[in-house]
């Protein structure tokens, strides 16, 4: 069912206009704000250790999307990261890869040929990444892009400026077009809400996305912050949850940017395993978009092996910062 | 099974250090009971013993009321605000550098998780000494009247759900209006108390100031009978808050009582729902329900209560109940076999009145006392799992179709002491808290604690407040001398 078609179903209407979005839209409950964020703590809390703690590690890494989207971005640069994907730890064989190397659509041959037949996808960011300020024709010329390099998942931006306007109706339209282009490729759709600031725009953002057709849903860009704060990614994965409850479907999850250590990512699956449920503990469902993370998960991988803490001169690093 | 298993966390008992058996605190030092039967103080999670306590006779009642006071005459009462804040500000900080071995002796003791023994019970214990400390020397600007002045000696009696932080409610107001103690903690949570009364001596309070006396039923009527006594503080059951009052009935005496609750906790349709659940787990699961101003009644809109309905058992599918030193652990032990079975009885009473029972499944362990979060829906106003305080992780469902059908439900039992309103209405916020009969209203919260709020009940949920400004006001005399 094309995702108009299935919107209107859900909303009952016959035509789609933006007082309909709306209205659904803003017919969702209301998140409490300090609620929320209590809850989020609370989850924080929960203390993971020995086999569960290593069971995690291996699932967290197993779920990063390994991420370089800079300007100074070269094929050296992102062929060590990719090479870094293929063998995450030398030391270990058995250490996990991650899901998905995350560059630019002009980087997705390089990602492409490095990786080979290696069981990893390419995801590229589109649609005038990271502020979405472009025309449609130019998104979708961007998305296409991707798609015809080799791209195996899109990552768009959410038209904010649309969303803030109250304009759902173009924001739901821009992501049903590109996804439309999207081929086989998955779509995941940034929400970027360290611009959207509220959790009941977060909550409507969510649910607007997954209506258009997004396969993921995912927190930010990296390039604004707040980035992927617990608190949003709660909200997401209620919505993730009640959208399967209302149409039967799953939607992924990606938080990006900002989590940094193992013990912020484990933080992240706790919540996941106990809001959304244990369906999502997968990489098909669940993502970390994130650079350093895996260096310290890695890290921490090989003190549990090993039992003591080794240091950054033992782990492995092909894509160190350039500054 | 989740391939997420948490693997166990559990809190080590190493930082406790617990005695074969306990006398009592008399005059700054432990003295052994003038006979009595000892008695044995057990975890409730392994019915494991843990130590011996005694029985406070009427002798050695009479022994502790003579300490305190004094301790009152000549010491106490002369000292200066300031210097009493001082000792009160050294015993927070030292119950704050202690939390770690408090909290693990609570959670023995008690049967409550570690986690809110270490995050709830301790800190606000801190923060009540710390707050009263700064009363201390400021209550001639308390508005509490002219020339305020200490009562004299206080006899204190509390209960077994939150050991330390009741005795810290009853403790702090008390020494920083220049009271003297003499403090009856629940016979089978005794153990916390008596380590705090090495607090006082680690903190040089000057002997027979907080006197401890341990024992059941006979030992606390021996304190509310005792001619020394000046005033009584009692936090328990309504039963025992009536017999309390009619012994000191035509006596010299004032009392503050804070009794039992059946707080409604009213979901509207336009309550954020997931923080909704979330408040209602808190306000009925929170200490296994054993909270006097626990959200035993949810009272949900009607036209949602099928979907409240969903997300709430949904939810306390993912509690997790079992080994209160877990660090993961949601939902500890039941106190007591006897609660145990009160509650049992109450549950008994809800099915066969016809409410639908709904409990998670989930595995308990096979010693110690336990009770499975439980939620009644289809229950009435008529029903007495709408009426009688249950004191268990058992929760009752009722509906309403309006918010004044909501005020009259809410108000519709011989409790006052809280209730919670869930709505983005703020206007409705205000306008039901000024229409429920409750000490205390949340509004899009529950269970929300602080040293500075005044806690107290309506009706049978007893009289007096406990904190804030208002709080003091039980601890002082005020007007022309003599």
């Amino acid at each position: 069912m094309a995702p108009s078609e299935r919107a209107r179903d859900l909303l009952g209407v016959s035509r789609l206009t933006n007082s309909a979005l709306s209205s659904w839209l803003h017919g969702l409950p209301g998140v409490d704000q300090v609620g929320c964020e209590e809850r989020a703590a609370s989850l924080a809390t929960r203390s993971i250790k020995t086999t569960s703690k290593a069971w995690a590690i291996d699932t967290a890494i197993s779920m990063i999307d390994l991420t370089t989207l800079e300007g100074a971005d070269t094929p050296g640069r992102v062929r060590g990261l990719a090479t870094k994907a293929l063998v995450p730890d030398p030391s270990d064989p058995s250490t996990p890869r991650p899901a998905a190397i995350c560059v630019y659509g002009d980087m997705v041959a390089v990602a492409k040929e490095t990786l080979g037949s290696a069981d990893i996808k390419v995801a590229a960011v589109a649609t005038a990444f990271p502020s979405g300020r472009a025309s449609l024709p130019v998104k979708l010329a961007d998305t296409k892009d991707a798609v015809a390099a080799g791209a195996d998942e899109i990552d768009m931006v959410i038209d904010r400026g649309a969303f803030l306007a109250g304009d759902y109706l173009t924001v739901f339209r821009q992501i049903a077009d590109v996804k439309a282009v999207c081929g086989d490729a998955r779509l995941k759709v940034i929400l970027e809400t360290g611009e959207l600031v509220t959790y009941d725009n977060v909550r409507r953002a969510s649910w607007l996305s997954m209506l258009a057709g997004g396969d993921f849903i995912k927190t930010s860009t990296g390039k604004v912050s707040p980035a992927a704060t617990l608190p949003v990614t709660l909200v997401m994965l209620e919505a993730v949850r009640d959208w399967r409850d209302t149409t039967g479907d799953m939607v992924g999850v990606k938080p990006a940017g900002g989590i940094r250590t193992s013990k912020d990512a484990i933080r992240f699956l706790v919540t996941v395993n106990e809001v959304a449920g244990e369906e999502w503990l997968d990489n098909h469902w669940f993502r970390f978009g994130a650079s350093s993370l895996l260096n310290d998960l890695l890290l921490q991988r090989q003190r549990l092996r090993t039992g003591a803490y080794s240091g950054a001169d033992y782990i492995a690093d092909d894509s160190p910062s350039l500054y | 099974m989740s391939p997420f298993e948490y693997a166990p966390a559990p809190e080590s008992r190493a930082v406790v250090d617990i005695a074969s058996s306990y006398g009592l605190f008399i005059g700054g030092e432990f003295v052994e009971a003038t006979g009595g039967t000892p008695f044995k103080t057990v975890n409730p999670a392994t019915e494991e013993v843990l130590a011996e306590v005694s029985e406070a006779t009427d002798d050695d009642v009479d022994t502790a009321v003579r300490a305190a006071r004094t301790a009152y005459t000549r010491v106490w009462s002369r000292m200066s605000g300031a210097d009493r804040g001082k000792y009160l500000f050294r015993i927070a900080r030292i119950l704050q550098e202690r939390a770690r071995e408090f909290a693990v002796l609570e959670t023995l003791d008690n049967g409550k998780p570690i986690k809110e023994a270490r995050d709830v019970d301790l800190p606000l214990a801190a923060a009540h000494f710390f707050y009263h400390a700064g009363w201390a020397d400021k209550l001639d600007h308390a508005s509490l009247g002219p020339d305020p002045r200490p009562l004299g000696v206080v006899g204190q009696v509390i209960p077994w759900n939150f050991p330390l932080l009741m005795l810290s409610w009853k403790i702090a107001p008390a020494l920083a209006c220049g009271n003297t103690v003499v403090l009856k903690p629940a016979e089978t949570t005794p153990l916390t108390a008596l380590l705090f009364a090495d607090v006082c001596r680690q903190a040089d309070l000057p002997p027979g100031v907080v006197n401890i006396v341990t024992g059941a039923g006979a030992t606390g009527q021996a304190i509310v009978d005792h001619p020394g006594i000046d005033k009584l503080a009692f936090t328990g059951s309504t039963a025992v808050g009536k017999m309390i009052a009619r012994s000191i009935a035509g006596t010299r005496k004032k009392a503050t009582l804070e009794l039992g609750g059946k707080a409604a906790n009213i979901i509207f349709d336009d309550a954020p729902i997931d923080q909704a659940v979330e408040g209602i787990v808190n306000g009925i699961f929170f200490n296994q329900g054993h909270v006097c101003c626990a959200g035993s009644r949810i009272l949900v809109q009607e036209n949602i209560a099928e979907e409240l309905d969903h997300r709430l058992k949904r939810r306390l599918a993912t509690l997790r109940v079992g080994d209160p030193m877990d660090k993961n652990t949601d939902v500890g032990a039941i106190n007591s076999r006897k609660q145990l079975e009160r509650i049992e009885e109450m549950v008994a009473v809800g099915e066969a009145e016809g409410a639908e029972r709904w409990d998670s499944g989930c595995d308990l362990p096979t010693n110690g006392f336990w009770f499975r979060p439980t939620v009644f829906s289809g229950v009435s106003q008529t029903h007495r799992i709408a009426q009688e305080e249950i004191f268990g992780p058992v929760v009752s469902v009722l509906t309403f179709r309006t918010p004044a059908e909501a005020v009259a439900k809410a108000n519709n039992t011989p409790y006052g002491l809280s209730a919670g309103i869930w709505t983005e209405k703020g206007s409705r916020i205000l306008w039901m808290a000024d229409q429920l009969r409750a000490g205390v209203v949340w509004a899009n919260t529950f269970n929300k604690f602080d040293p500075s709020s005044p806690f107290g009940g309506y009706k049978e949920s007893g009289y007096g407040r406990e904190g804030g400004r208002h709080g003091l006001e039980a601890y002082v005399t005020t007007g022309g001398r003599g």
